[in-house]
């Protein structure tokens, strides 16, 4: 039994049931499917993130973030600049305690590099509905080249707790064809 | 060799306890249901602020019972009644004197104490950090002193097990390896040494930080490090529960391993690889290169996986083995049917074994799959897997072993046996409805963590859809359903270890096959003999439900916009 020492001394001699082997052997190639399947997506799949990230200050980063709104701003709203930026150009969005900032106005189908990092503290990008997440850190600038497919209303959530006012802060970005 | 003063010889078992190994692991065991039934208590009050229609409590209380909730029963009830275990699979099943039990309470002071300390800095208010305590938030300086004393508690009890089973050796209480349940004690001990090892390195300097000490901790290194612990912990919990199931088969059925070397292998994937799994939370992180993700988050192609898929197999297939030679060998399942369903130890093992396997093994490896966990990170599919784990898991096993515990080692008969017949169903029931409808609305895209997803009070607003709250309402309501199922835990064996009748050998529960039997051994291990059509049919289930859940979830992200 599992709770007293194994009745065969040589326990490791014993010979495994034949069934035990065959549900090893699957579940061991089903491993490699899955990793592969990791490796296959990033030649295949368009869902992928990048390696490119770089180090900065928040003051650098807000610095980047400051010059595209003042080059970009094309209207307000509920007193968030919203910015235009030309296709295929770098794009800033800051975290900060408890907003998303500025606001962006993309056009679909056409690519973005997209930078985000955080002022403060760690913030998470919930881009809704359509449920991208990722994290963001103060003092990296993460670089993601993204491509709307749809257009729309989209909002970013934060969903890293960010301390009291967490569930406050809500960023915008709108698709328009 | 000590004086045989210091042991008893248990009536129903023959086994010889020694008395101070007893007591230990009785106050461990204590303590950890304390903190289960306070931590227990916080989590009901988090998921009814989460229950749109209910929003119980104010924002500020929320971020605080929440970070005391995780703290109490992730870290504390699992930790303190992990060290009972392990006292239990060293002395009591090796039947040996327990190595230091002066260290051992010392370990286990260090432990009480930190864990009063984090839960007075949590309540005093200026530590709502969450159980992650991510750096740049600041926490008060006593949380993390807290941790580090409980940390260097649970490592001393660690270090008190390796020393008995040195002992057990030594004095040759028992013949030829380990029992299997030893074996997985001794692998959770391994993978505790490393994580609380990593534990220390990073909360050492964060500490030193909130004294002002050191200026600035890097967010991804804390990230990483804190994770080596934070994961490896869990993978504690999956080491300590597969144990537990390996020892409620054992002791309620008379169930043997299939194999001892597929059994023991499996274990050992767990130590060379359960580790890597702190990648599980950088998968949407800055700076970190994809080639290490893949690695790191597949457990080196999934080797650690295989180890659960295998355990997933073994279990059911040695209860099956036992069942078919008890004669119940009709059809696939007799078995499985006429299986002691009213013991709340079986009935809760058996549980946590399925719901592990479908709930939170699935989805654990769908959402540390590197692209996949973009739809995932952060949303409250995480805790939604993760309650799949370590609730319907670690704790719905640890609770079927208290079962057995009561009149093994506190030596009292069960009161209210008629709740405890229902008990690990309702807790059961609970627990799989908030892993479904956690998971169920972190599909849909809501955040963890957040007080108010109807942003209200936010300057600006979103809608999710309509169904999230749904979802998030029944959540609620299993919530309460588990809740009243932990009560009922906590009163059942609290009361039997106040009131319930001393236990005498003959009337005594807990029937347990004497010694093993040498003639099992023959049909068992050799390949011919061995038939377990039901379990195979379990396993190709599981497997078939597996791959279509994970191929439906590459589908989901795909249907996201691209990135690169």
């Amino acid at each position: 039994m599992a709770i007293t020492p194994p009745s065969e001394r040589i326990w490791w001699k014993e010979p495994i049931a034949k069934i035990e082997l065959i549900w090893i052997a699957v579940a061991f190639l089903w491993g490699l499917i899955m990793f592969f399947m990791m490796i296959y997506w990033h030649g295949a799949g368009e869902q992928n993130l990048s390696n490119e990230a770089y180090r900065i200050t928040p003051e650098a980063y807000a610095e980047k973030t400051n010059a595209m709104v003042a080059k970009h701003t094309v209207r307000e709203q509920s007193g968030f600049p919203v910015v235009r930026p030309p296709p295929g150009s770098d794009v800033y969005m800051l975290g900060r305690l408890w907003q998303w900032w500025p606001m962006l106005e993309l056009q679909k189908d056409q690519s973005y590099r997209l930078h985000l990092s955080s002022l403060d503290w760690q913030h998470g990008f919930s881009l809704q509905p359509t449920n991208i997440n990722l994290q963001i850190h103060p003092g990296y600038d993460m670089v993601v080249t993204v491509t709307p497919d749809q257009t729309g209303e989209f909002s970013v959530v934060c969903n890293e707790f960010c301390g009291i006012g967490h569930h406050l802060m809500i960023g915008k970005i709108f698709v328009v064809e | 060799m000590t004086m045989t003063s210091e042991f008893r010889t248990c009536p129903v078992t023959g086994l010889r306890i020694h008395r101070p190994a007893e007591m230990l692991i009785k106050v461990n065991a204590v303590v950890a249901i304390v903190f289960l039934a306070v931590g227990g208590l916080f989590g009901l009050l988090v998921a009814l602020t989460r229950w749109p229609a209910v929003h119980l409590l104010p924002a500020e209380w929320f971020y605080l019972v929440l970070t005391a909730h995780g703290l109490d029963v992730l870290l504390v009830w699992i930790i303190f009644f992990e060290m009972a275990v392990l006292y239990f699979a060293s002395a009591v099943l090796l039947n040996s004197r327990l190595a230091a039990p002066k260290a051992a309470w010392t370990g286990f002071a260090l432990m009480l104490i930190g864990a009063v300390m984090v839960n007075v800095a949590v309540l005093q208010g200026g530590s709502s950090v969450m159980f992650t305590s991510y750096v740049p938030m600041m926490a008060a300086p006593h949380f993390y002193l807290g941790l580090l004393l409980f940390a260097v508690g649970a490592l001393i009890g660690c270090f008190v097990f390796f020393g008995t089973l040195v002992i057990a050796k030594e004095e040759k209480t028992y013949e030829g390896s380990i029992p299997l349940v030893t074996f997985g004690a001794l692998t959770a001990a391994i993978i505790a040494v490393f994580t609380i090892a990593s534990g220390a390195i990073i909360l050492l300097p964060t500490f030193l930080w909130s004294l002002g000490l050191v200026s600035n901790i890097d967010t991804l290194m804390y990230k990483t490090v804190w994770w080596a612990m934070g994961h490896s912990s869990q993978q504690i919990n999956v080491s300590a529960h597969v144990a537990v199931w390996y020892a409620v088969a054992a002791i309620t059925i008379g169930a043997k391993p299939i194999s001892e070397k597929v059994s023991r292998v499996a274990f050992l994937l767990y130590i060379l690889f359960l580790q890597l799994a702190s990648a599980h939370h950088l998968l949407v992180e800055p700076g970190i290169s994809s080639e290490w993700k893949i690695f790191n988050t597949s457990y080196a192609m999934y080797l650690a996986v295989l180890g659960s898929l295998i355990h997933g197999m073994t279990v059911p297939g040695s209860i099956e083995a036992a069942q078919r030679a008890k004669g119940y060998t009709n059809g696939l399942f007799e078995w499985l049917r006429k299986a002691p369903w009213g013991n709340p130890a079986f009935a809760g093992m058996f549980m946590s074994l399925v719901m592990f396997g479908f709930l939170g093994g699935i989805s654990g490896v769908v959402l540390g799959t590197e692209q996949i966990n973009l739809i995932m990170h952060n949303t409250i599919y995480v805790p939604g897997h993760f309650h799949a784990t370590v609730v319907a898991g670690t704790t719905l096993a640890f609770m079927a072993i208290t079962y057995l515990l009561v009149p093994l080692i506190f030596q009292r008969e069960l009161i209210l046996t008629g709740w405890a017949k229902w008990q690990p169903y309702i807790f059961g029931l609970g627990v799989a409805g908030i892993s479904l409808f956690m998971m169920g609305a972190g599909t849909l895209g809501v955040a963890r963590r957040h007080w108010d997803i109807t942003f209200a009070d936010a300057p600006l607003q979103f809608d999710y859809p309509a169904s999230a709250f749904l979802m998030m309402g029944l959540n609620g309501m299993s919530a309460v359903l588990a809740a009243v199922g932990g009560a009922m835990f906590v009163i059942i064996i609290v009361g039997s270890v106040l009131f319930g009748k001393r236990t005498s050998g003959a009337q005594a529960e807990a029937p347990r096959p004497a010694g093993p039997s040498p003639a099992a051994v023959g049909q068992y291990g050799s390949a011919g003999t061995l038939r377990i059509p039901g379990t195979a049919v379990m396993v190709a289930v599981f497997f078939t439900t597996f791959v279509l859940y994970y191929f439906v979830n590459w589908k989901y992200l795909a249907e996201v916009w691209p990135l690169r």
